[in-house]
């Protein structure tokens, strides 16, 4: 219980961290941050449960004030503003990348890889276009053509939450908590 | 850590936090439910003379605030000046923006403190579907704490790159970032357990 909880609040506070510090650069020289791969992370690396509670309670946190969603943003407006299909689908985008990891017991890279896209991307864009056609007011192909600048981002975060989260599995099996 | 909350004080600030929730709720219904050019931008109207009747200082802070969403005006400009279906993009963008404001400016009078009382308030009910009020205390204050921890040690990790290596560290970081968050976890859960557990 201590640990399942512990684990939950650490990584809620790993994906703030990730929205905030390291900017990766795009061929195209677009900053992306690696807040989404935090999300696909919680689910490989905590699993299906845990995964998605560690991001309820860093929506929730980010809701109530902290400037912690990707950028500096926070508080009650980002859920009002167009990306508010997005911050939805992170809690089962993340339940998903965890329950394909724990019941497809596959090499741990080729889970991952499959969770995070499946996860990370499909059921992520799945909440994020339709959030983003109702705000802007837009039918949904039209949002999905909004969307598409940031499947080149998303797609190398999802090979990377693989790589790190077989790293995870060399270098600390005992703490890869979707393998248990 | 710093939080949105603005440090003017305004009217605003003495509000409880439940109410401002529920009248920012109801205010929302209001504004999604505006449908004609003139009626949005009235509604826009009033929500920045709710900004600047705090003062200038207050409204710049919230213009500031509001920053992420010039790139949604930009786009919702360029498509509807292609198309010529300009009031609809005025209709949509103006609501867009007073939603959003109005949000922000719960978020902006209302301290941190406040607002977790009234999530563990209103999460009383899911003890019985197993959230114990004080797991979820547990959890939002190690979240608060760690947060800025993590982000310390994030930037050691990047220091300790820096001074091995002239490439840009990017995406390499983030495994032992996160090996790091791991370990603390662990060890926070024996520092819990020691202490008589939740």
């Amino acid at each position: 219980m201590e640990r399942n909880v512990s684990h939950i609040a650490l990584f809620a506070a790993l994906i703030a961290v990730l929205g905030l510090v390291p900017k990766i650069d795009l061929m195209s020289g677009v900053p992306i941050t690696a807040q989404t791969l935090g999300i696909m992370l919680a689910g490989t690396v905590l699993g299906a449960r845990r995964g998605a509670l560690a991001v309820l309670l860093f929506l929730l946190l980010a809701a109530l004030g902290l400037p912690i969603l990707s950028g500096g943003r926070g508080g009650l407006g980002a859920f009002m503003g167009p990306s508010v299909g997005f911050l939805v689908g992170f809690p089962v985008a993340a339940f998903i990348a965890g329950l394909i990891v724990e019941r497809w017991r596959v090499s741990i890279g080729i889970a991952a890889l499959a969770g995070s896209l499946i996860g990370g991307i499909v059921v992520l864009y799945a909440f994020g276009i339709p959030g983003m056609a109702l705000i802007l007011g837009k039918t949904l192909p039209e949002a999905a053509l909004l969307a598409t600048p940031f499947l080149p981002g998303d797609l190398l975060k999802a090979v990377l939450a693989a790589l790190i989260t077989r790293g995870v599995m060399v270098v600390r099996p005992a703490a890869l908590m979707s393998r248990p | 850590m710093l939080t949105l909350t603005c440090p003017i004080e305004t009217r605003w600030h003495p509000v409880p936090a439940g109410a401002k929730l529920i009248g920012l709720a109801a205010a929302t219904l209001l504004v999604v439910a505006l449908r004609t050019p003139l009626a949005v931008s009235a509604g826009l109207v009033v929500a920045a003379l709710v900004y600047l009747a705090e003062g200038v200082g207050f409204a710049r802070h919230g213009l500031r605030m509001l920053r992420p969403l010039w790139p949604f005006v930009a786009v919702l400009a360029i498509w509807h000046g292609v198309t010529g279906a300009l009031a609809d993009g005025v209709v949509i963008g103006a609501r867009m923006l007073t939603a959003v404001a109005l949000a922000n400016l719960v978020t902006m009078t209302t301290r941190l403190d406040d607002m977790i009382a009234v999530v563990e308030r209103a999460a009383q009910p899911l003890a019985r579907l197993g959230l114990a009020p004080r797991t979820l205390a547990v959890a939002i204050a190690l979240m608060v704490r760690f947060t800025p921890v993590l982000f310390e040690k994030y930037g050691r990790l990047g220091d300790a790159w820096k001074a091995r290596c002239a490439r840009r560290a990017n995406w390499r970081l983030v495994l032992p970032g996160l090996l790091v968050a791991l370990d603390d976890a662990d060890h926070v859960a024996e520092a819990l357990r020691a202490r008589g557990g939740l």
